[in-house]
């Protein structure tokens, strides 16, 4: 069936468009090949199956941060609470060793039953969350340890405690902060990647993204109470908003698609972990070793040219700049 | 913005049939005097009887701060394109040219060069009317540029907001905008120029979670919402009981999120004392 043609088609794609982290060589006849057959199939690509990666993004069984760093890190060592006025569960921050490398790690972590759910807010962070993740970022920078964030939230908490705490404020002195690190620094969005409460740890040098996580500026959900009213056109919202890998891929918002084992992270935790880590490793052996300011001018660079625009000058604009 | 947009500011956005009754613009909402448009406009569009604080659109707001015929205005060819073709009840091209018909703007801000009170300065100014001032790829590159001039010409960048966040119709490319502004403050940090951010109603989600925040200076408008996520979202979600005056500038002042709130008829007096200020800086 189409559907599941385009899945297969889909992870054939990102494997080969990963190759360029993994191995340093393109492949660029197959490549190209592989994406003219996507693209027509992708024509026929219906609401609910880009809703289908959505469910894989928000799977119950999908791989958290703390089981990656489980997997990929000795030694680990986590540290708690902004020491300003509370611990915040929903983001974990730390530091562990990684290939023979101590790394700073910040990531956002979901519950697996419901009282976890409950205790890390559904991986929805405070402010106290955010600062906390800023403490180790500083701590990265005063020892020269690279920076691993794992992005995985719905969104930062809407609640009213959370904006008297400075909700947006955190968020863009947490961004700020990650444009000015001289240390090397990777993003992987894991699951969800929800918005400001996504980039907040995601300005990085480098920035992953697995084969089925998603990465919007709004939920679709959200996106559909707004634009249609109705929450109930998800799938209609999710459609538009293109919030899938590949999507981001061609836009120029990730630098590489991170494969997942067959049907998706959630059937291999190893397995998933496993991929993830040679791209990280990857990653970090292209960035150790430049020089600090030449990694803090190419990153603000990579973010600087973002956005998709167009020149197109009209005459009542012109003739009257300042009325 | 994950359900967190201030959803009234998006119903601007809806067909004429699918909006509520709203008052005419002209009457405060506050006390419900009524004014002729010439009567606002001289008094700041601000309500002569109570002080509400009515929207002010970006071309009369620089005329308001900046010195008579100092506005230099920068980069007016930039035009949204619709890299996502996004269509919900209207497709994304026809929303923007709707939009420029009836502002009259390229986009949610624009830019230039200025003087206040003989003091150079570079401004970015943003327009509610331009689809809820929402942040597209054109805001974010205007914003950039806005901070590239001043540090060429090394003088301070104000800021003057309004807007409901990133533009939804625009995807993850315009939450991508919010990191791009982040790093466009960031170089007028290391290049020493002052940044004054000048919060007016609404400034919310994506825009204050980014530039609007990092002001070196930070300063509302009374009244002015700043919040991430607007009042109904919280109530919605959470079903908190919100405070009188949540999100509220005041609220943001008590809570140490603002250095100041400024009423609008100091504001031009206010922002010169900083660029004096600023211009004597190392």
């Amino acid at each position: 069936m189409p559907g599941e043609a385009e899945l297969r088609l889909r992870e054939r794609l990102s494997r080969l468009r990963s190759l360029p982290l993994l191995r340093g060589a393109r492949l660029s006849g197959e490549l190209e090949r592989l994406q003219r057959q996507l693209e027509r199939i992708e024509e026929g690509a219906t609401d609910e199956e880009i809703w289908k990666f959505v469910e894989l993004a928000r799977h119950d069984d999908r791989p958290y941060t703390l089981d990656y760093v489980e997997r990929l890190f000795e030694d680990f060592v986590e540290l708690h609470g902004d020491r300003a006025r509370a611990e915040d569960p929903a983001l974990v921050t730390g530091l562990g060793s990684f290939d023979g490398r101590t790394l700073a790690v910040v990531g956002h972590q979901k519950g697996r039953d419901a009282g976890e759910r409950a205790k890390r807010n559904f991986g929805m962070a405070y402010p106290e969350g955010y600062r906390k993740a800023m403490r180790t970022m500083e701590i990265a920078e005063r020892h020269g340890f690279p920076l691993v964030t794992f992005v995985d939230t719905p969104g930062a908490y809407p609640g009213v405690a959370a904006e008297q705490h400075g909700q947006g404020g955190a968020i863009a002195r947490s961004q700020a902060l990650m444009a000015r690190l001289s240390v090397p620094t990777i993003s992987c969005i894991i699951g969800e990647g929800g918005s400001g409460g996504a980039i907040a740890i995601a300005l990085a040098d480098r920035v992953l993204m697995q084969q089925n996580a998603m990465y919007s500026v709004i939920s679709p959900e959200g996106c559909a109470m707004i634009l249609w009213r109705d929450g109930a056109e998800k799938m209609k919202a999710a459609a538009a908003l293109k919030p899938d890998a590949l999507h981001c891929h061609e836009l120029g918002v990730i630098d590489a698609i991170v494969p997942e084992p067959e049907g998706g992270a959630h059937t291999d935790h190893d397995e998933a972990a496993a991929l993830l880590a040679e791209v990280i490793k990857n990653a970090l052996e292209e960035l150790v070793g430049v020089p600090g300011a030449d990694l803090r001018r190419r990153r603000r660079d990579r973010f600087r040219s973002l956005g998709i625009y167009g020149a197109r000058p009209t005459s009542e604009t012109h003739a009257a700049p300042a009325r | 913005m994950a359900a967190k947009i201030d959803v009234s500011i998006e119903h601007r956005n809806l067909p004429e049939e699918a909006r509520d009754e709203k008052p005419h613009p002209n009457t405060c909402p506050k006390c419900d005097s009524h004014y002729r448009d010439d009567e606002l406009e001289a008094n700041l569009r601000v309500c002569p009887h109570c002080g509400f604080h009515f929207p002010v659109r970006a071309r009369e707001r620089v005329n308001q701060v900046a010195d008579e015929d100092t506005f230099e205005e920068e980069a007016t060819d930039l035009r949204s394109e619709d890299p996502l073709e996004f269509f919900d009840v209207l497709p994304y091209p026809e929303r923007l040219v709707e939009a420029e018909l009836r502002t009259g703007l390229g986009d949610a801000m624009i830019i230039g060069g200025a003087a206040i009170e003989e003091r150079p300065c570079e401004l970015a100014v943003m327009d509610f009317a331009f689809l809820g001032g929402s942040m597209g790829s054109v805001v974010g590159e205007k914003f950039s540029r806005a901070a590239e001039s001043a540090i060429e010409r090394h003088v301070p960048l104000i800021s003057i907001t309004a807007s409901g966040g990133a533009r939804m119709q625009e995807g993850i490319l315009s939450l991508m905008q919010l990191p791009k502004t982040v790093c466009a403050v960031e170089d007028l940090r290391d290049a020493r120029c002052g940044f004054v951010s000048v919060m007016a109603h609404p400034t919310t989600a994506g825009v204050l979670a980014s530039f609007a925040s990092l002001g070196d200076v930070c300063v509302a408008e009374p009244g002015a919402l700043l919040a991430f996520t607007g009042p109904r979202v919280v109530q919605g979600t959470t079903r908190e009981k919100l405070p009188d005056d949540f999100g509220l500038a005041e609220s943001n002042f008590r809570y140490g999120h603002v250095d100041a709130i400024v009423p609008r008829p100091e504001l031009r007096g206010f922002l010169a004392k900083l660029l004096r200020l600023f211009s004597y800086a190392g």
